[in-house]
């Protein structure tokens, strides 16, 4: 295999396929075996170049990639076999198409004289998988193989990033083919536009500087972007003295403790993120989409604003919101060109040209919407999440999450400054996502701090991979907020279902350090607030993975929060908030 | 663009004419809500095996903006042509329109036929098959006359369509697989 990359060499398929992603510089594959992929697994077990981490699901093999693409910027590679491997895995690659996530999901398939015979382990993984993918193929020519793959590499970085799969029948992977190297690779179909339009960018920095309330909104287009935009935000930011949000998907990109920060935007987000975006006159979108988590009631999202949306996307331009300038970018570009525009541009400081502006923002900060009371002895869920961000930010770590609550509060407590350091499940709200995405994100980042700030009802969604960790010695951590409960069911049931409790109790709970002493890994408790403190640092200080079960108040609700259908300024800020703003029927019907 | 009202549009889009193409193109339809009132689709170049499917949809400006920015993101596509934007372009469909009956509307339907330019293209004792090309609501009229007098039978080709002018050539096509 090693050697010589001259033209003509002949490779069986399986050979040619571990030499592309050595040339396409895949370190790591993340995969579970079987019959149809039995070649390739043997191709491994001869070469020495790609590591193989094996999971213990396949849901489990495509979140770690993710989490391993999240926080590296690289393509995150899956590997897994026909019928049942592939079908496990359509959950992690929807959750990387939401998320634009850079995957390559190598599925085997049962050899193409069988397709379509419902042969064993046969599913149709083209066709289950085309809506849940950036692209896909079915490779039936071994000479269109290598190809193929290359190809799909550069579509699952190029544009906006997200998941690919190529399905390989076995018979594909037994045959001989010419091997072709990255470069001599025939075409290259797929060329998204990156470079802003210069004459838009010269209006929008005219724009920005005669706003008398401008607000920027970034979003993770900044992270997808690389950490050269996250720099650039904060000189844009520091340029024109502009207050700035970010979405779930974008905490990172610019930092936590800046005086210009108003924290995140949205359904959860702080009460003056949310009331500057409806009352902005100049609003600057940098790689964020409209989502319906950040703009609630759309006839009332930001009224009186002018509109800019820089997108890598064009798709996601106009989608939802109308904006004035649209423009087709990636964000590190654009904001190149506008930091230059707006250089030549003479402006008057922050403090006199939008003083009032300010002084009104820093008024509605003074609600202090995310204050909360630690008293008795019982843990507050926020009061957890603050101990563990004081006691690591001072570490290099990296924080995944799972969906619910618990995700709401790491977001609102846990405060970051770098991008790429937060990876969580924002657009299909996976549960399960967490634990397997700091698999991920451990491998890629050896010796670093990993925590998966977990509900106890997601844990149990891919719990499985214990083993994993176990098997490769990731000293993963996971940070179980343990209410009980399904607790953002709870509370919607709570503040929108009258209080009827359906299914949402977590009966039958494991003991959690046990369960983690069963893999031979450190389990933790907390029951009191005393015990806290202790137990974060004998986590944080183990060589481990640890399985930290920190036992919350149980009914502690998410707030702020706006209710499904409701407007910017109808936000519930503690449970007392409920009874004057009940939620509309329209409202309802919203997830 | 923030027009409510619905318009009608007819979409030209080059694709590589490669498996599940047509499947990806219509799963955007129906997985976002669109419209699809026609659709054809044929291998147009077997060179660079392409095909050209032409589509008539219907929607608010900005739905129609967001279906091309969706069409224009799926790999295998290559070009997209709005044939709505351009004051010029033409559009013709087929249909084939079977009519059973007997005496008096038999002649009837003959001689409407005639009028429209229709082909006779078969014939038994009680029945005729048309044939007839135009745009489609030339198609829509003849086929209501029909039904008027008769018992009546039809297929449809979709519209098929393209700018006047000058040719609207493919991108780079090194750009194959
Ligand atoms: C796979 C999946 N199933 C169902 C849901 C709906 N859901 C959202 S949050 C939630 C409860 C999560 O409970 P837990 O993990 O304990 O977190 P908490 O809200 O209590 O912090 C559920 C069921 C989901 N997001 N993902
Ligand atoms: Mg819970």
């Amino acid at each position: 295999m090693e050697g010589n990359t001259e033209t003509k060499l002949k490779l069986n398929g399986a050979d040619a396929i571990l030499k592309v992603l050595d040339e396409q510089g895949v370190e790591v594959i993340f995969g579970y075996p079987g019959g149809a992929v039995l070649p390739i697994y043997d191709a491994l077990f001869k070469s020495n170049s790609i590591k193989h981490i094996l999971v213990r699901h396949e849901q489990a093999a495509v979140h770690a990639a993710e989490g391993y693409a999240r926080s590296t910027g690289k393509v995150g590679v899956v590997l897994v076999t026909s019928g049942p491997g592939a079908t496990n895995a359509v959950t992690g690659l929807t959750d990387a198409l939401m998320d634009s996530v850079p995957i390559v999901c190598l599925s085997g398939q049962v050899p193409t004289h069988l397709i379509g015979n419902d042969a064993f382990q046969e599913a149709d993984t083209t066709g289950i998988t085309r809506p849940c993918t950036k692209h896909n193929y079915l490779v039936k020519d071994v000479q269109k193989l290598c190809s193929t793959l290359h190809e799909a590499f550069h579509v699952a970085r190029t544009g906006r990033p997200g998941p690919v799969v190529i399905d390989l029948p076995k018979d594909i992977q037994l045959s001989e083919c010419e091997y072709v190297s990255r470069q001599d690779r025939h075409g290259r179909r797929y060329k998204p536009s990156t470079d802003p339009d210069k004459n838009k960018i010269i209006q929008v920095a005219k724009l920005l500087v005669n706003a008398k309330k401008p607000i920027i909104y970034g979003g993770g287009g900044l992270i997808n972007s690389g950490p050269e935009a996250s720099k650039l935000l904060k000189e844009l930011v520091h340029i024109t003295g502009i207050p700035t949000t970010l979405t779930l998907m974008g905490l990172g990109a610019f930092p936590c403790d800046d005086k210009l920060f108003l924290g995140m935007l949205g359904m959860h987000g702080t009460y003056e993120a949310n009331l500057s975006m409806y009352n902005c006159d100049v609003m600057l979108n940098i790689g964020a989409r409209f989502d319906d988590r950040i703009t609630g009631n759309l006839k009332e999202f930001s009224p009186n604003s002018k509109k800019i949306h820089i997108d890598i996307d064009p798709s996601s331009i106009n989608k939802s919101v109308a904006v004035e300038i649209p423009i087709v970018s990636d964000a590190t570009f654009a904001m190149q060109e506008l930091i230059k525009e707006l250089k030549k541009l003479k402006f008057e400081r922050a403090e006199n040209r939008i003083g009032v502006w300010l002084k009104q923002i820093d008024e509605w900060r003074g609600r202090k919407c995310l204050n909360f009371t630690q008293q008795g002895s019982v843990i507050k869920p926020q009061y957890a999440i603050k101990r563990l961000y004081e006691k690591t930010k001072d570490i290099e770590t990296y924080i995944t999450t799972e969906v619910g609550q618990h995700q709401m509060w790491a977001a609102q407590y846990y405060g970051f400054s770098k991008p790429n350091r937060w990876m969580t499940s924002g657009g299909l709200g996976t549960m399960g996502y967490g634990f397997p995405s700091a698999m991920g994100v451990q491998v890629a980042h050896p010796g670093k701090l990993v925590i998966d700030i977990a509900g106890e009802a997601s844990f149990l969604m891919n719990m499985q991979e214990l083993s994993t960790v176990a098997q490769y010695k990731l000293p993963v951590k996971v940070f179980i907020i343990n209410n009980q409960w399904m607790g953002m069911v709870r509370q919607w049931q709570q503040l929108i279902h009258g209080g009827r409790y359906s299914e949402s109790y977590t009966e039958s709970l494991p003991d959690f350090k046990a369960l983690a002493e069963a893999f031979g890994l450190v389990g933790l408790r907390a029951e009191s607030v005393d015990q806290l403190d202790g137990v974060i640092d004998q986590m944080i200080s183990s060589k481990s993975a640890v399985v930290c079960d920190v036992q919350v108040s149980k009914d502690e609700n998410c707030f702020p929060m706006i209710p499904s259908g409701a407007a910017h300024y109808d936000m519930l800020l503690s449970s007392e908030d409920k009874q004057k703003n009940s939620v509309s029927q329209d409202g309802m019907v919203l997830v | 663009m923030t027009d409510k009202k619905e318009i009608r549009c007819t979409l030209s889009v080059l694709v590589d004419n490669e498996p599940g193409v047509l499947a990806r193109v219509i799963g955007l339809f129906s997985g976002r809500g669109y419209n699809i009132e026609s659709l054809t689709v044929a291998e147009i170049d077997d060179l660079d095996s392409i095909s050209r499917i032409s589509i008539v949809t219907c929607g608010t400006p900005m739905v129609i903006e967001q279906i091309k920015a969706q069409l224009r993101r799926l790999v295998p596509v290559h070009d997209i042509d709005d044939l709505s934007d351009k004051s010029f372009h033409v559009e013709r469909e087929l249909a084939l329109v079977k009519i059973a009956n007997t005496g008096s509307s038999r002649i009837e339907a003959l001689r409407i036929a005639q009028s429209f330019r229709a082909h006779t293209i078969d014939s038994t004792l009680d029945s005729f098959v048309f044939e007839i090309t135009g745009n489609s609501s030339k198609l829509a009229a003849f086929i209501s006359l029909m039904r008027a007098i008769g018992e009546v039978e039809i297929a449809r080709s979709g519209v098929c369509a393209m700018s006047r002018g000058k040719i609207s050539n493919l991108k780079q096509r090194e750009d194959m697989l």
